[in-house]
């Protein structure tokens, strides 16, 4: 058996796959609700209606999104030109210190006019987190695979010993967190009396801005350009290691205002668990989104969606919740198996 | 060496009217051939007749739309290459593939270790290698790394490992374009010896002297058909050479017309080696306004090393480059800026961006300038107009600006890079290879476009492995060889026999 590449894969090829890869996904959670011993139908119902079924639900799902949307963005961005960030998670947390650190400052005199200073503060930490691993990888080859990866677990460390030591909530009976942000300093609910903040609003303009960057800018098209050819972006004179620089800058950036977005908007203070893995989760959205911006948004919100649904589910059901990460992945690889299937054809010999 | 009457109890090999399309090009059309036990038959054919697809179909790397390969009396499964290695066939391809960091010993015997033994049978194979190389007199040093090795002695190690894996049937696609002539010599040797032993050999080559020298039977194939079969003896290079170009192209004719001031000069340059490729070695080179200067040579003697300085991707080691306007960092961009036009030698990998549309690819140097770009906003409208008149103006077939480059034959994709880089009447042109590839049709219009950058006044450097191509094209010819550059010949000073001298470093002052 070997693969051989369409030129012009058909309509129905091309949303055919992942249409089946949908379906599949379903038999499959299916089969593992019933070894949980439940009705799989009934779980099922129960993962979209937690995820969906009422309008607490659906704002609960757009808030575990909004994290997602940004380090979906971040992955998006940076594997478009070939940038293999791993270590969304550590840009994440980097712009949660930041975040924590403004946002217990002096700023708050100059109420919400701190909060764009405090994102642009967290963008500017993430970004650094990053340069690291791309100058190591445009200087010397260094795999940013490995660096970035690597990053993850140094960022966490460092939280850890940040929440234990000098950022340490004075008044937190002890639990290693961080004080809390100054009121002043939060990011306002979209509307009074719902759960869903302004974190949401953030994600829906820069996930339009990036896909504005990636499709009318010369900086998208080097971007593109770098990570389809490098060799002939180079030929043709596009600075191809300040390009990759560049896009780890925008990719830092975006990943940490995820970690402001959580702090500012929904946790309010620093700790341990921000993120229960949204960096990594990010690199699903991105890759289920097809790298596209706009893509990533709806992506992300299935995403979370599956996760909030099946929060829920696990309560009214008892099939445990390690069900939506088995979902998850079934999904990606399938999805992946579908989109080489809309460009290849299998042929038997 | 072959008998007068070949027996059909003889036939090793039959392909039996294979025909293989891509797209509209009939890359094969109903091409059938035999070949018998201790035959050297010669495939011969322009670049793009067809006979690389040919041999990739009985490889197994593409599987023909009709036809039927026979190997030993035994029809071959088409499209699996493992059944073609076990049915006796071996290739040495044109392109080494060989790993540069294992020795020759595990490069012979890579793949032909079974998995699950523990062990890798090292003085067995050892011995078998000691034997093939004394039988054929190849003599090699088992240990040696390949990366350490010469070009000579690479495809000795290539030739080797499809005996070691007994091969009968051995296909060598242009052997001698990466070889001296002394080094030719010595694999005509190893193959006359090789053909005593029964080994059959199918010869692909487009160079006349070297088919008349070797093979006992020539195939002649052009534009996928195959146009002619003769026996050696009965034929001569003339009317092989009728055979294989059809009617006979004119050569451009060229009006002498008197060269103009230095545009660019190279000063006793050096380069670093690009891999097993030499750099240039102290090389110094003027292209005047109004001329095209010829670089002959053999593949990877460091065509390479001055094709990418001149277009911005090196920088000299010691020697200075002189021109006009010569921008501040020699880098692409800035060898873009200062009026060089490059068309690059693999217009696959290094001109063009195969998931890019055409019009992205159109302003693949110019995207930064205005009009296609304000204060990084790119204008896809005027990029696109100014795809659709580079399209109509240099005749390129295409569904649409907007259809990705990769869908387009070499010829048009090569046209659209030509009116690329030329549409801004660039002063300097590096023309690396512009042709190899392309059909007859493609061909004359590139060097007509050529021709008339040079009639307006360019300085163009054509480089080119084909000879007759430099020879028709050039005012003046430099020789290439390991790095070193040959004084300037002016048009027809010298006789193809006396550059070919040059080629094989014969003549230089300097040792490499």
């Amino acid at each position: 058996m070997r693969l051989e590449p369409i030129a012009n894969p058909s309509l129905a090829r091309s949303l055919g796959f992942p249409a089946a890869a949908l379906v599949a996904t379903v038999v499959i959670a299916s089969l593992l609700a019933a070894l949980a011993g439940a009705n799989p139908l009934a779980t099922l119902g129960l993962i979209v209606k937690g995820a969906a079924g009422s309008k607490f639900a659906l704002l609960e799902t757009l808030n575990r999104a909004t994290p997602l949307i940004f380090t979906g963005l971040a992955i998006a961005t940076a594997f478009r030109a070939k940038l293999w960030n791993i270590g969304a998670e550590a840009q994440l947390y980097g712009g949660a210190i930041v975040t924590v650190i403004l946002g217990t400052s002096a700023l708050s005199g100059i109420g919400a006019a701190g909060l764009p200073l405090i994102a642009l503060g967290a963008m500017v930490a993430g970004a650094l987190i990053l340069l690291g691993p791309v100058m190591l990888k445009t200087k010397f080859g260094v795999d940013e695979v490995v660096t970035t990866l690597l990053f993850n677990f140094i960022m966490l460390l460092l939280v850890s010993y940040l929440l234990e030591g000098p950022m340490k909530d004075p008044m937190g009976m002890g639990w290693p967190k961080s004080a809390p942000l100054d009121r002043a300093l939060r990011l306002p609910r979209i509307a009074e009396g719902l759960r869903l903040h302004w974190g949401f609003g953030l994600a829906l303009i820069s996930a339009t801005l990036i896909w504005f960057v990636q499709t009318r800018t010369t900086l998208g098209y080097e971007m593109r350009a770098v990570g389809l050819n490098a060799q002939a972006a180079r030929f043709a004179g596009i600075p191809v290691s300040a390009v990759l620089v560049k896009t780890a800058l925008l990719s830092g950036g975006l990943a940490a205002l995820a970690g402001f977005s959580e702090v500012a908007g929904l946790k309010g203070h620093l700790s341990l668990d921000l993120s229960p893995g949204f960096g990594y989760t990010g690199i699903i959205v991105a890759m289920l989104a097809l790298l596209h911006p706009l893509g990533v948004v709806i992506t992300a919100i299935f995403v979370a969606g599956i996760f909030v649904g099946s929060d829920s589910m696990s309560r009214a059901a008892g099939v445990p919740t390690y069900i939506a990460d088995m979902l998850l992945a079934v999904a990606l690889l399938l999805m992946v198996a579908a989109i080489g299937l809309t460009k290849f054809r299998v042929v038997r010999g | 060496m072959t008998p007068a009457h070949p027996k059909a109890q003889d036939v090793v090999l039959r392909l039996d009217t294979i025909t293989k399309r891509f797209g509209p090009l009939v890359a094969n059309d109903a091409i059938s051939l035999t070949l018998h036990r201790g035959e050297v038959i010669a495939l011969l054919g322009e670049n793009g007749a067809g006979k690389t697809t040919l041999m990739n179909i009985l490889f197994g790397q593409y599987t023909a739309d009709a036809g039927e390969v026979t190997v030993f009396g035994h029809p071959l499964p088409p499209g699996n290459p493992a059944a073609a290695l076990a049915a006796g066939l071996g290739m040495v391809h044109q392109h080494f593939t060989l790993a540069d960091n294992l020795s020759v010993l595990d490069n012979i015997q890579l793949g032909t270790v079974p998995l699950w033994r523990m062990g890798l049978g090292r003085r067995t194979a050892r011995a078998k290698l000691a034997k093939l190389a004394a039988d054929f007199g190849l003599s090699i040093d088992p240990d040696a790394l390949v990366g350490s090795l010469a070009v000579g002695e690479r495809q000795r190690v290539e030739i080797l490992k499809a005996l070691y894996r007994d091969a009968r049937i051995l296909i060598l696609d242009e052997p001698t374009a990466v070889l001296t002539p002394q080094e030719s010599d010595a694999l005509f040797d190893t193959l006359r010896r090789a053909i005593k032993t029964g080994l059959s050999v199918i010869f692909i080559s487009h160079k006349l002297h070297e088919v008349m020298a070797l093979s006992s039977r020539v195939l002649v194939l052009r534009h996928g058909k195959l146009v002619g079969e003769v026996a050696t003896r009965d034929t001569d290079r003339h009317a092989l050479a009728a055979l294989m170009v059809g009617a006979e192209v004119p050569p451009p004719s060229v009006a002498p017309q008197n060269p103009g001031p230095a545009l660019l000069t190279l000063r006793d340059v050096s380069t670093r080696n690009i891999g097993a490729a030499p750099g240039l070695k102290s090389v110094s080179l003027s292209l005047r306004a109004g001329q095209i200067t010829g670089l002959a040579g053999v593949s990877g003697n460091g065509q390479a090393a001055l094709s990418d300085l001149i277009s911005g991707l090196t920088t000299p080691q010691s020697g200075a480059v002189e021109m006009p306007n010569l921008p501040d960092i020699w880098s692409p961009r800035g060898a873009i800026s200062a009026g060089i036009a490059r068309i690059p030698e693999d217009r696959h990998k290094t001109g063009s961006i195969a998931d890019f549309s055409l019009t992205e690819n159109a302003i693949l140097e110019t995207y930064a300038q205005a009009p296609f770009s304000r204060n990084g906003l790119l204008n896809w409208a005027a990029a696109d107009a100014h795809t659709r008149h580079l399209i109509a103006t240099n005749d390129v077939r295409c569904p649409g600006p907007s259809a990705p480059i990769r869908q387009l034959s070499g010829g048009n994709m090569q046209k659209l890079i030509l009116g690329r880089v030329l549409e801004a009447s660039p002063k300097i042109i590096l023309a690396n290879q512009p042709v190899r590839g392309l059909d007859i049709g493609a061909i004359t219009y590139v060097h007509k476009r050529l021709l008339a950058a040079r009639d307006a006044g360019a300085a163009v450097l054509l480089i080119s492995e084909d000879l007759d191509e430099i020879m028709a094209l050039s005012d003046v010819i430099h020789v290439v060889s390991e790095g070193r550059l040959s004084p300037e010949f002016a048009r027809g000073r010298l006789t193809a026999a006396e550059l070919g001298l040059w080629m094989a470093g014969i003549g230089f002052a300097h040792a490499a």
